[in-house]
């Protein structure tokens, strides 16, 4: 019963802070209701028993996803009050496509049923006695351990791309050559020590120091008036 | 299992959804919004996949929602960073022109 006024409460807020990310005035508003609207999913999924994918809701989404957005929203110096003139002339169609869709989604729901045989059909039945996140860890690192790399490689992707796409090579940045530091001769030297000799009888060597330039003699205007 | 029925979620992933989807058409020139809208288009699948997961006891769904995710994050860092370098270049981040970027 609780539970039951738990999922309404959850899915309510989840709803108004969604109509909220897609009508708010400032894009700032709209991320930290995208924010609130993350939270309250991980309630519902909560609710469903899926408890790791929960957190890995809070902490994906919210802690990465939301906060990049953020950081981009305010990093931009845009003016947003432009971006918003289509909002009127487009609301209609928008409106039309999203009750066309809504309908069609009502009636899919109407006419469909689980195949009679359901239960014989499942992939990965949930095991009992076994907690949420031990079960997804036991048939993700063993059945599909090839779509765990896969999904892997899809983030390494991500991240080159878009440290690729971002960086920017400014001309007067400061760069290791590592040619010409592994080109450089003179400065290191082997030699052969003989043992026991220490520092007292060889020395420090140091490498050659061009010898420093002569100041240049300073020009004396005769003058006299000077600071002495 | 579920506190409430398979139909309950199923209907908040649709409102959801419609959401996103009226989210894309209403700020047609403010690609920010447009990728929070399909964050939130995502977030319903990832919400249809979990309750049938919990519905029919059935692990799989979970780790499809999973997988889902990932990509989310993915498109989420390689969106904002072509937004950045596209203001970058042309000073706005209006999308009505972005044809421009053809060949």
């Amino acid at each position: 019963m609780i539970a039951a006024a738990a999922f309404y409460i959850f899915a309510a807020v989840l709803i108004a802070s969604a109509v909220m990310v897609v009508t708010s005035r400032n894009p700032v508003h709209s991320v930290l209701f995208l924010i609130l609207a993350f939270f309250n999913a991980a309630a519902l999924f909560l609710l469903a028993g899926a408890e790791f994918l929960a957190m890995i809701l809070v902490i994906v989404y919210v802690g990465a996803v939301a906060v990049l957005f953020l950081f981009v929203v305010m990093m931009l110096d845009v003016d947003f009050s432009a971006l918003r003139e289509g909002f009127q002339r487009y609301a209609p169609v928008g409106g039309a496509v999203g009750l066309v869709l809504f309908a069609e989604l009502v009636f899919v729901f109407a006419t469909w049923r689980f195949a009679d045989d359901v239960g014989g059909l499942r992939l990965n039945p949930t095991p009992e006695g076994v907690d949420n996140t031990r079960a997804i860890g036991r048939i993700l690192y063993t059945d599909h351990v090839w779509l765990f790399q896969l999904s892997g490689l899809i983030l390494l992707v991500a991240m080159i791309g878009a440290i690729v796409l971002t960086l920017r090579g400014r001309p007067n940045s400061k760069r290791q050559d590592i040619a010409a530091q592994v080109a450089r001769s003179g400065s290191v030297n082997l030699r052969q020590v003989r043992s026991g000799a220490g520092l007292g009888e060889i020395g420090i060597e140091r490498p050659p120091v061009a010898a420093p330039e002569t100041p240049k003699k300073v020009e004396h205007h005769g003058h006299g008036g000077g600071h002495h | 299992m579920m506190a409430v029925g398979l139909a309950h979620y199923l209907t908040v992933g649709a409102i959801l959804f419609v959401l996103g989807i009226l989210g894309i058409f209403l700020n047609r020139k403010n690609i920010i919004v447009i990728l929070m809208s399909v964050e939130l288009i995502l977030l319903s699948v990832n919400l249809n996949l979990v309750a049938f997961s919990a519905q029919l006891n059935d692990l799989t769904g979970q780790i499809f929602a999973m997988l889902i995710l990932t990509v989310a994050a993915a498109e989420a860092a390689i969106g904002l960073a072509i937004l950045v370098i596209y203001f970058r270049n042309r000073g706005t981040i209006e999308v009505e022109d972005v044809s421009t970027l053809k060949g």
